[in-house]
């Protein structure tokens, strides 16, 4: 079970959905602290639906107000580094730069790669950590990289 | 070798995990100083929640917020509180920097930025804000772990230590290496390697650490008793910026430009022996940091006034900025003749400014400001007088500064008559003294200004916050005006100021020319024009009755909260509340100095209260020695004692600001928020 977790985490880097900030934050995890990755995971996904939640609606709104969006992108960004979302920080950086750009199109297909990514990413990180808890706390807390 | 798994990081001496919390305590224990009180801003809850985590590994102690004014409100509440602020860029309620700046401006402490954004200009932006440091997201254990050197670094700046580099080069080249990832210990020359991080850390983590460790404890109990901000702890021998010095300092500065002056240069132009360059470098860091307060002068001069308060004692920093205000407010109200300024400042009665470190505050600011200031002061002093209390300030003013009080006497009570007519005569007796004046009386505006919220409340204790970190400074400088070599050099600054006195004092009544008087000896309690009816009783009691300044709540009080960028603000003060505002600074300043100044006046301080208004600022500071605003007032005020000048000056300030609460309160002038933002220093308008 425990490999299984490793290979699946594994995965996740190979595939480029986590950086070595998400391996950080492991190393932050202990035994006081059991569930911590586990803990910001959730937090972050729950701030940052809200963050799509307000991008939504302000393109929606259709005005395209680029300095509110990058604004908005420039936080989300900054949640995604600090969880190792790479692939999620990637969009983040392309909307921005559309953003300066004054590409209304620009921000919107990236938005919607944007969006998706942050759901693949949401999925695949619930599911390692339901395995990671049926396989036991300590396999990826004390994993020396 | 470290282990390789906590390499990135954890930096634990010890084994694995077991270093880092459980059993490895002792081990992870030699290579932090554990306990470090770091509070971390940031909007972001995610990475709130990282860094508190890693900042718990660290065995830091961390108070976590996600707004800055609700980080600001816990700093002012609770001044020595912590020893670090580690806060993002870029924030929805608030500016990152422009908290950065709060924080160096009225708590000294040491400030970490931080950013997804690692473009250069923001990370330039930072610098010249007076931020020890600068991290990228996403920030790593490696970074957090060695943040304590800034707080070291910090404490042992300001005892004026040789030390090479002055902070700013630190910083630069410690933001390199963060962004590195690997911020080495200040220590380590090098290291970014996560082992050499590690091994280097712990031997510099050893000694540090039982040397800050010792400065921590000692700073601990210094402040528990006195308030005393680091220098006692570090028994350095401290650099006095007296103020022949910083007038020297100055001229040197404008000699070079300001834009252009470079420490190195500066020493040379002084030529003062014993001065090394570090001190220099440190002093003409605030000294930017002032002046851009005030003017709105580019950002990299920020740093200057940060540090430049920091060195004086946190409250000297605001004062300072404070007496610009004022002295703005003044010089474009009246004009106040730079010398009326300058009395002003004197007779306000830097207490606060001298202990410090003699860092004459009205020479940072702008001196003339100050003086203006002064000048102000000095006219509103008479105004003050005129509820009665006058003769007495006049007498004080006499007192105090040597300077011929004719202005006091020229002063019609609160008339706001031309307030240049008084800023002249003020000018003409008092050149020093200014200074000293118009602190009291900035602080004193504001402070009667309204409720008295500052007084006992905590309202005003936020704003006492703002303003006990100004007025310190101005304190100091009003100080070392009453010496007599004090440097005029507020003139313009305080013409500025009576100009605006004029304006609120219209709104004041009296109140706020007494600003100008302040100028004069504390005792006479100058620009407390607007205590005046209190000053009597104020005087008495209170010497650090700083409040007195509070009284005139001086809009420039108002502005200056607003908008933390005074450089506006002096010129458009056309609104009492600037005046207030600055006053109220001033007088918070100078209450806070005076407050740690007399350790007995605190009695005094007492009777303030019951005055209630007065200065808000003034009581709540002397309350407030508890908190941490009045600690550095304070502490500056003991430096003051040392000074018999000061002490004298320390007399009179009180006086001054119990007459400028009196007056402040009678105007019902709510003092303005602490925040100063009144560039009151704008140097630019006073002329000289």
């Amino acid at each position: 079970m425990q490999r299984q977790v490793a290979l699946i985490k594994q995965s996740l880097f190979d595939q480029g959905y986590l950086d070595e900030q998400f391996m950080e934050l492991e190393e932050l995890q202990d035994d006081a602290n059991p569930n911590f990755v586990e803990e910001v995971s959730a937090l972050y996904f729950k701030d940052s639906a809200r963050l799509i939640n307000n991008i939504d609606q302000a393109l929606e709104r259709g005005s395209f107000d680029f300095n509110r969006l990058d604004s908005y992108m420039h936080q989300f960004k900054g949640s995604s580094t600090s969880i190792g979302a790479s692939k999620v920080k990637a969009e983040c950086t392309t909307f921005r730069e559309y953003c300066r750009a004054g590409n209304a199109e620009g921000c919107l297909r990236t938005f919607q790669q944007l969006k998706k990514e942050h759901s693949t990413l949401r999925k695949k990180l619930e599911h390692y950590f339901q395995l990671a808890r049926q396989a036991g706390p300590k396999e990826t807390a004390r994993r020396p990289k | 070798m470290m282990n390789p798994s906590h390499g990135r990081g954890l930096g634990s001496a010890g084994g694995s995990s077991s270093g880092r919390n459980q059993g490895g305590g002792e081990t992870v224990v030699e290579m932090f100083p554990s306990g470090l009180r770091v509070l971390v801003v940031d909007d972001d809850p995610t990475c709130l929640m990282i860094l508190e985590r890693m900042l718990r590994t660290c065995l830091y102690e961390v108070t976590k917020c996600n707004r800055a004014e609700m980080a600001l409100s816990l700093l002012r509440k609770n001044k020595h509180g912590f020893d670090i602020v580690i806060s993002d860029v870029h924030m929805p309620d608030m500016d990152g920097f422009k908290l950065l700046e709060h924080v160096g401006l009225e708590m000294d402490l040491p400030v970490i930025m931080m950013s997804a954004d690692d473009s250069k200009s923001v990370v330039l932006k930072g610098v010249t804000h007076g931020a020890v440091d600068y991290l990228i997201k996403p920030v790593r254990m490696e970074a957090l772990k060695n943040i304590w050197q800034h707080v070291v670094r910090k404490r042992r700046s300001e005892w004026s230590v040789p030390e090479h580099s002055g902070s700013i080069e630190e910083t630069g080249e410690r933001q390199q290496q963060q962004h590195r990832g690997g911020g080495g210990g200040a220590a380590v020359s090098g290291g970014e390697d996560a082992v050499d991080d590690n091994s280097s850390s712990v031997n510099e983590g050893n000694n540090w650490r039982s040397s800050s460790r010792k400065r921590k404890d000692e700073e601990g109990e210094e402040q528990g008793d006195d308030k005393d901000e680091d220098a006692s702890n570090l028994k350095k021998p401290r650099v006095v910026w007296s103020v022949e010095l910083h007038q020297q300092f100055v001229a040197a500065v404008n000699q070079l430009g300001v834009e252009k002056a470079v420490p190195k240069k500066i020493l040379e132009l002084m030529n003062v022996p014993g001065l090394t360059r570090e001190n220099v470098a440190s002093h003409l860091q605030k000294y930017r940091i002032y002046l851009r307060r005030l003017g709105g002068v580019s950002q990299h001069q920020g740093n200057l006034n940060n540090s430049f308060m920091t060195g004086q004692d946190a409250s000297f920093g605001p004062l300072s900025t404070l007496n610009g205000f004022d002295l703005q407010a003044l010089a474009v109200t009246g004009q106040l003749p730079a010398q009326s300024l300058a009395q002003l400042q004197a007779g306000l009665g830097r207490p606060a400014m001298v202990s410090k470190s003699g860092l004459p505050v009205s020479s940072i600011v702008d001196e003339r400001s100050i003086f203006s200031f002064d000048n102000t002061k000095t006219r509103f002093g008479e105004g003050l007088g005129h509820h009665g209390q006058q003769p007495q300030q006049q007498p004080q003013m006499n007192l105090l500064h040597g300077v011929p009080t004719g202005l006091q006497q020229q002063l019609p009570m609160g008339n706001r008559m031309s307030i240049q007519q008084q800023i002249a005569a003020v000018r003409a007796g008092h050149s020093v003294q200014n200074n000293g004046m118009l602190m009291p009386l900035a602080g004193q505006q504001s402070l009667p200004r309204g409720p008295p919220p500052m007084l006992t409340s905590s309202q005003s204790s936020i704003r006492q916050p703002m303003l006990s970190n100004r007025i310190p400074e101005r304190s100091g400088f009003s100080g070392r005006n009453n010496i007599p070599e004090s440097s005029r050099v507020l003139p313009t600054g305080y013409t500025n100021l009576t100009t605006q006195h004029s304006s609120s004092a219209m709104a004041y009544n009296n109140f706020q020319p007494e600003l100008p008087v302040n100028s004069f000896p504390l005792a006479s309690a100058p620009g407390l024009s607007v205590p005046v009816r209190k000053a009597t009783s104020y005087q008495e009691e209170v010497n650090s009755s700083e409040a007195g300044f509070t009284t005139p709540s001086y809009d420039m009080f108002t502005t200056r909260q607003n908008d933390w960028d005074l450089r506006n603000i002096g010129i458009a003060f056309d609104s009492h509340q600037d005046a207030e505002s600055a006053a109220f600074s001033a007088s918070e300043a100078y209450s806070s100095s005076s407050m740690s100044r007399n350790n007995t006046t605190v009695a005094a301080t007492e009777h303030g209260r019951n005055h209630q208004q007065p200065p808000p600022g003034m009581v709540p500071h002397h309350q407030g020695y508890a908190d941490g605003n009045s600690g550095s007032v304070r502490v500056k005020s003991e430096r003051v004692a040392a000074d018999t000048a000061a002490m004298a000056f320390h007399e009179q300030y009180s006086n001054q600001e119990d007459l400028m609460s009196a007056l402040l309160k009678q105007e019902g002038i709510a003092p303005v928020d602490g925040e100063f933002d009144f560039d009151a220093y704008s140097i630019d308008n006073i002329p000289v």
